[in-house]
């Protein structure tokens, strides 16, 4: 039985709107999701190995979401996160290396092996914090939106959360005092339906998140997170928003995680959610269908995909030779940084 | 005026000496504190609810929003985890906020982000950022307060890496101690004692700072030695004053920061005296005195001539009632009879 069917329309009547865009950017954002997705899959092959210590929340499936919306960003605008870090890191920026060394516990990790994959942090990339508690990293990225504020910058701050983070009491506070103080700030909810295994249905009464989410006095939508080009687009309004002085924008994302909620592989087949719901969002794969779209406009071809995917291939060995020959952390690296000079 | 001010009134200080300088109120130091932080760095802001209400915070907060705008310090929604992490937020991105709570109790609703976030920040990203914000509350007792109005947390706290706890008992340790908390680039943690917001004394003018896990020697003696900070201290301080018409002489060390212990002020002192009082304003399981018991045992066993002696709260939540208040609260009195009974062990 399908619970969550998607109800979305993939690309039809985004023609006017392609042919707006520029191509190399069309085509970037092509490159940027199958780089994560190719990213992703090489992690998952190789995570049976065991040289990654350290719990993996893969986003295959929801590339485009990450893509979309790190599209509207510039890189100095601040990005935090929940827990399914790996698309947002990558998105916004952050280094590969940096993300394999931390993920194989490496000393030169984006976190110094203090994070794990669950807190990948490139402040350079602007990817400024991560939280695995659900909701954590929410009302910090208020608090950064704050700082901006006051000190009069026009950078922005955002944050993805999950359709989870909604129950969280922090979350609902975070959308009142963003409201508040007009924060130039966007919260980016991804909904996927789940919360490890637990459906919404069985977490919330049934309504809209960015419904609830406007009740809080911040300015909300939906969209089709399938859709690479509706993400951006509502992004950059939310965006335009923020730098403008306009407050706070909330844009719930309708998407499906294609794998278990941590660990290689799905897990649909323990019964929590039904084979058939997954291969419904299947065929709206966020990379198949913006490539049949740029396809059908003449805007790519297989061969420039192709060649995308080789490049990927090509940076992801790379990377991961660099993290297995690197050195592991010391026992005196333990006590450092727990406290700022 | 608040509905306890009478009895903080009814306190009754030993007087500073005016002729050593300029006597202020522990609420007026504070004041001052915050005053000279906000002019000297435009990254501190003040925030809390109630921070600029007409009791402003004990007082420790009148004037400044006048002086230095509503963007700066302004009042919050009743929403403690959020702001805290809001503060968590904005301390790792350039700013210096202040979190005020009227009482530490409020605290406990924002342990996610303090424990598992603020405190945190600055290992897991590996030294890239970090969390320069300060907690403040002031510890209630009596009048009826409660069990979730007089809460000493300090004890949950202790143990929580990436902390600092600074706990003051004088109006000049109070401003001091705050302007090195606000310019400290780590979470700290401070704990005011409703008791203390009345006693004068002498604080000195314009910017100076107290270094954090610095403790004092209020009083010398050679007969035991007494530990610990805030309104215990200053217990245990009359507590010493009386026991010197005795014949008796302890050494009260305030510790002035329970995070970190200044473990070389205690060791020193229990060289000359052998003998160990911890005093805490919270319960002492697992607390200050605890830990500071603990540490008399692993690493000062050799100088010590009778057993280590805690004053603190019972393994009992505060009662709201007057009478089992009093059976509740160490006093002066016990406070001096448990020194006494030691000094004579």
């Amino acid at each position: 039985m399908i619970r969550y069917a998607y109800q979305g329309t993939g690309f039809e009547g985004w023609e006017e709107r392609l042919q707006a865009l520029p191509p190399a950017l069309c085509s970037a954002l092509l490159r940027d999701m199958i780089r994560i997705r190719v990213i992703e899959e090489e992690i998952e092959r190789r995570y049976h190995q065991d040289q990654m210590k350290t719990p993996i929340h893969l986003v295959i499936g929801q590339e485009a979401s990450s893509v979309g919306f790190c599209a509207a960003l510039t890189r100095e605008d601040l990005l935090y996160s929940g827990h399914r870090t790996h698309g947002a890191y990558l998105a916004k920026g952050g280094d590969l290396r940096g993300m394999l060394c931390e993920m194989h516990c490496r000393i030169n990790g984006c976190a110094g092996s203090r994070g794990g994959s669950m807190h990948l942090i490139d402040k350079r990339a602007g990817m400024a914090g991560t939280s695995a508690i659900v909701g954590g990293a929410v009302p910090i990225a208020a608090g950064a939106a704050l700082s901006l504020k006051l000190r009069g910058s026009d950078r922005v701050a955002a944050v993805f959360l999950g359709d989870a983070a909604t129950e969280e009491g922090v979350v609902s506070e975070t959308l009142n005092f963003a409201a508040l103080k007009r924060l130039p700030m966007i919260f980016v909810c991804e909904n996927n339906f789940y919360s490890v295994q637990s459906p919404l249905a069985t977490r919330q009464p049934a309504r809209d998140l960015h419904r609830w989410a406007a009740e809080h006095g911040v300015a909300s939508v939906q969209v089709d997170g399938t859709n690479v080009l509706a993400a951006r687009e509502a992004a950059l309004a939310a965006v335009e928003r923020a730098r403008s002085g306009g407050g706070p924008s909330f844009i719930e994302a309708r998407l499906y995680r294609f794998r278990a909620h941590g660990g290689a592989g799905d897990d649909s087949k323990t019964g929590y959610r039904d084979l058939e719901e997954l291969h419904q969002w299947e065929t709206v794969d966020p990379i198949r269908t913006y490539f049949d779209f740029l396809s059908r406009t003449q805007l790519a071809d297989d061969r420039q995909r192709d060649a995308m995917y080789q490049a990927a291939m090509k940076e992801v060995a790379d990377a991961f030779e660099f993290a297995l020959a690197s050195p592991n952390p010391e026992q005196k690296d333990l006590y450092t940084h727990v406290y700022s000079d | 005026m608040p509905w306890d001010e009478g009895l903080v009134n009814s306190l009754v200080y030993e007087g500073p000496d005016p002729s050593e300088g300029r006597i202020l109120s522990y609420a007026k130091a504070i004041n001052e504190a915050f005053a000279i932080a906000m002019e000297h760095d435009p990254s501190v802001i003040v925030l809390g609810q109630g921070v600029d209400d007409p009791s402003a915070m004990f007082g420790t907060t009148r004037g400044l929003q006048a002086r230095f705008g509503g963007a700066r310090i302004f009042d919050t929604p009743v929403a403690e985890e959020s702001i805290m992490g809001v503060c968590t937020g904005a301390a790792m991105n350039g700013l210096r906020p202040v979190y005020m709570h009227n009482r530490p109790d409020f605290i406990l609703l924002a342990f996610n982000q303090l424990v598992t976030h603020a405190s945190k920040v600055h290992f897991m990203d590996n030294g890239q950022t970090n969390v320069p914000m300060v907690v403040w509350a002031a510890i209630g007792r009596g009048w009826g307060s409660g069990a979730q109005h007089s809460q000493s947390i300090q004890g949950l706290l202790l143990g929580v890496p990436g902390l600092k706890i600074v706990m003051p008992s004088t109006p000049a340790d109070a401003k001091g101690l705050l302007l090195s908390a606000i310019a400290d680039n780590n979470p700290v943690l401070v704990f005011e004692h409703r008791w203390l917001m009345k006693k004068d004394g002498v604080v000195p003018e314009g910017h100076y700072r107290i270094p954090l896990g610095e403790g004092v020697v209020r009083r010398r003696g050679t007969d035991l030695t007494v530990v610990g900070a805030s309104h215990a201290i200053e217990l245990a301080s009359q507590a010493a004053t009386r026991l010197a018409k005795e014949g008796i002489e302890a050494e009260v060390i305030d510790l002035r920061t329970v995070k970190p212990i200044d473990e070389a002020i205690i060791e020193e002192s229990l060289g000359k005296t052998g003998r160990l009082v911890v005093v805490d304003t919270g319960w002492a399981m697992g607390g200050v005195c605890a830990e500071i018991g603990c540490l008399a045992a692993e690493k000062w066993f050799h100088l010590l001539q009778a057993p280590v002696r805690r004053i603190a709260l019972p393994d009992v939540p505060s009662p709201a009632g007057f009478t089992l208040e009093q059976f509740y609260y160490p006093d002066v009195e016990r406070i001096q009879a448990i020194m006494r009974g030691l000094a004579r062990q």
